[in-house]
């Protein structure tokens, strides 16, 4: 009996009986056999992670239909390290928002449990699979679960739209996606991605190739959120219950970096080989233009978890970045980061989803000092604001280095200070939010953006019951998300485990080999150390995001005495930013057809 | 094999995206949303296609005679299946907003400007 598939069936049929007896069968049934079939799916994830860590990849072929002579006609799952860990990640994660959303919730019934339960199976497939076609399929289930999970509540204005524009942006990158699969498979007649991979290493680029990839490219980037096609994100991630938007900043977000990252290594580095630089430089823009964009707009919002989304945009900025230096330490620190990220965005978002249970309120003016009352909370929220800064010596901050020295050694020797810039804002903005909600800080109105404060009250409560204290459970799980998000990181082993993972990913010969041929490659992985100038980056973009919060809270008297002039126009600057995000769908596709041409145009003039 | 269908395919993916940008009415979104969609249908439709080939049913016809190729086709029919799902999804969200904006026109859409 091979487990192989079962996280990716077991969830599914627990799901369709979940559904068919939510009728009869109490809440806590409901609630426990959904965290405990999200428990068995960590185990079985976990189980071939294990594997994949001790007897190297494999390929496990449904039905039994084995490659012959390098061709394959059946499906595989092709499961290295990365993609076994994503799925457990993934897995962890959705068994976390259910643990908290089983005291969140007051009156739920058996269809959120289903599609949470459906949307983690998706997940797992699509971390496991080796079939591009299949890997779209499971980009449009989880799509599909991710949309209706937004519109929960169902009733209220914010769903509705939010999952409109969601469902929209994201289905247009999906038949991108559709349209490259396509054209792909027309010019190698394959859809197992090794075998697409072998036979693009014998014909190599042609301008159908460099448009299939850019299709591809810019329709898993839309689930990843990069600008110019990230516009979505901010409005699903602000009117979707807060247990769902644990998961899709926490893992869906990053899936689409990791789609991106397995399709060049594992189809396109073999042809592209000689364009590298060029190819870097092009996704290193788009990063940058994320992470700068998303770091200035996640300061400027009040709305904590608009606010939060941004960060999220900002940090895959990072990530683009970081696959975009296409090398062994771009990837493992990235690898790195989005396990310390996901952590603690994740645990963020239930700390403010404990702020919306108890005040019905998400807006930082409104609670101003309101928070008080539950100081644990707020403690670990700033906590939270701490690591998203990736101070020495968590999880992220190791993430961090290695993306630093991968910067300097591939010549971006300014892209650190992207780096210091995005952690500084996304941090400092969580910090000012902590210091003004839990400890009164600061102003108590802003008289601009009336129209964001009246989105962050809620129609209808998702909790109806007294809120006069908060259950213990929703503290917990956010604080031992973020336990592991510091300790994760100094567990010896842990990060050169990811850089020997991130090692079998980035080995393009070795993968078709061991897809294809069943040969297992140990590809020579290589151990990082820090460097001194790593804790500086490190502290200042602690101190830094320190110093930020602290001066927009007390700076007041400081930013008196700055010209008018200046901080008039960096307002009307910021401003026209925030007007692009206007919640207009068409908006969105033209801003996606535009970054579709820009990505496109770039690769067939740079690429060829 | 004619250019013809692959430039019809480009075409409709364009013309279903300029529906959305220009499109007054959320209806309307969605059916242009569907005609993006219907591109990648001819797309792979005029990928598997042989000229002179027969259907790949192999049970009637000898296993070496020239057939479309079926891989596509099964490609599009799993791709029909997520549009019928993601358009009745947001065909009822459609419904939804109406119900609660009451309008479907996407600039009254107005819970979620920045």
């Amino acid at each position: 009996m091979h487990i192989t598939a079962l996280p990716i069936v077991v969830p599914m049929i627990a799901a369709a009986l979940l559904v068919s007896v939510r009728k009869w069968t109490p809440r806590l049934a409901l609630d426990s056999s959904a965290i405990s079939v999200g428990v068995a799916s960590v185990t079985m994830c976990a189980l071939i992670l294990a594997r994949t860590a001790h007897d190297g990849p494999f390929a496990y072929w449904l039905g039994g239909w084995q490659p012959k002579h390098m061709v394959s006609i059946g499906i595989s799952l092709s499961i290295d390290p990365v993609g076994a860990g994503l799925a457990t990640f993934a897995a962890l994660l959705v068994t976390a928002a259910l643990l908290y959303s089983w005291r969140y919730f007051d009156s739920i019934d058996g269809l959120f449990h289903a599609l949470m339960l459906i949307f983690l199976a998706a997940m797992v497939g699509f971390s496991l699979t080796g079939d591009l076609f299949d890997l779209a399929v499971f980009f449009e289930l989880m799509s599909a679960t991710a949309y209706s999970l937004t519109a929960y509540k169902i009733e209220e204005r914010g769903p509705i739209q939010g999952a409109i524009n969601f469902a929209i942006t994201n289905s247009v990158g999906a038949y991108g996606i559709f349209t490259g699969i396509g054209l792909l498979y027309a010019r190698t007649g394959a859809l197992n991605m090794a075998q697409i991979g072998a036979a693009l290493d014998r014909h190599g680029t042609d301008p159908l190739v460099l448009v299939a990839m850019a299709l591809l490219f810019i329709g898993f980037l839309t689930k990843a959120a990069a600008v110019p096609v990230h516009f979505w994100l901010a409005d699903a991630h602000a009117v979707a219950p807060t247990p769902v938007c644990v998961l899709f900043s926490g893992v869906m977000v990053e899936l689409g970096i990791y789609a991106v990252a397995r399709l060049y290594w594992t189809i396109f580095a073999g042809p592209l080989h000689a364009h590298t630089e060029e190819l870097r430089a092009i996704l290193i823009a788009f990063g940058t233009m994320t992470a700068i964009w998303g770091g200035v707009m996640c300061y400027s919002q009040r709305h904590i978890k608009r606010l939060l989304a941004f960060s999220t945009i900002s940090h895959v900025g990072m990530f683009l970045c970081g696959i975009g230096l296409l090398s062994a330490d771009g990837l493992s620190g990235t690898a790195t980061y989005i396990v310390g990220h996901g952590l603690t965005k994740a645990a963020l978002f239930m700390l403010a989803g404990v702020l919306l249970h108890r005040f019905q309120n998400i807006d930082e003016f409104d609670l101003h000092g309101r928070g008080r009352e539950i100081p644990w909370t707020g403690a670990l929220f700033a906590l939270g604001g701490i690591l998203l800064s990736a101070v020495p010596v968590v999880t992220l901050f190791f993430g961090k280095s290695l993306l630093d020295g991968a910067s300097l050694a591939a010549g971006y020797p300014w892209l650190p200070a992207v780096f210091v810039f995005s952690s500084m804002f996304t941090g400092g903005a969580v910090l000012r939010v902590a210091g003004r909600v839990f400890c009164g800080w600061g102003a108590s109105k802003r008289p601009l953006d009336e129209e964001q404060a009246h989105q962050a009250r809620e129609e209808e409560p998702e909790e109806q019951a007294s809120r006069g204290r908060t259950p213990l459970l929703m503290l917990l799980v956010p604080a031992s998300l973020l336990a592991a998000a510091i300790v994760i990181g100094v567990i010896p082993g842990a990060v050169p485990g990811i850089e020997v993972a991130a090692a079998h990913l980035r080995d393009h010969h070795g993968y078709i080999g061991w897809v294809l041929r069943g040969h297992v490659h140990f590809p020579p992985a290589e151990t990082t150390h820090i460097a001194g100038y790593d804790y500086l980056y490190g502290a200042g973009a602690a101190v830094g995001a320190v110093a930020l919060a602290a001066l927009t809270l007390f700076g007041q008297p400081l930013l008196r005495r700055t010209p008018e002039l200046l901080v008039r126009r960096a307002g009307i600057a910021i401003m026209a930013f925030r007007r692009l995000h206007s919640g207009h769908i068409g908006d969105y596709i033209a801003w996606w057809t535009a970054g579709a041409a820009l990505l496109g145009g770039s690769s067939l003039i740079f690429l060829r | 094999m004619s250019f013809l269908p692959f430039a019809v395919a480009a075409w409709l993916f364009l013309v279903g995206l300029y529906g959305i940008v220009a499109s007054q009415n959320l209806i309307r979104t969605i059916i242009s949303l569907t005609i993006v969609q219907a591109s990648t249908y001819v797309l792979l439709l005029s990928i598997g296609y042989r000229t002179g080939g027969q259907a790949p049913i192999f049970a009637d016809i000898p296993a070496t005679s020239n057939a479309v190729d079926p891989v596509v086709q099964v490609l599009m029919l799993t791709d029909v299946v997520v549009e019928a799902t993601i358009t009745a999804l947001l065909l009822a969200l459609a419904i939804q907003a109406h119900k609660r904006f009451g309008s479907l026109d996407p600039h009254e859409l107005r819970a979620l400007t920045d």
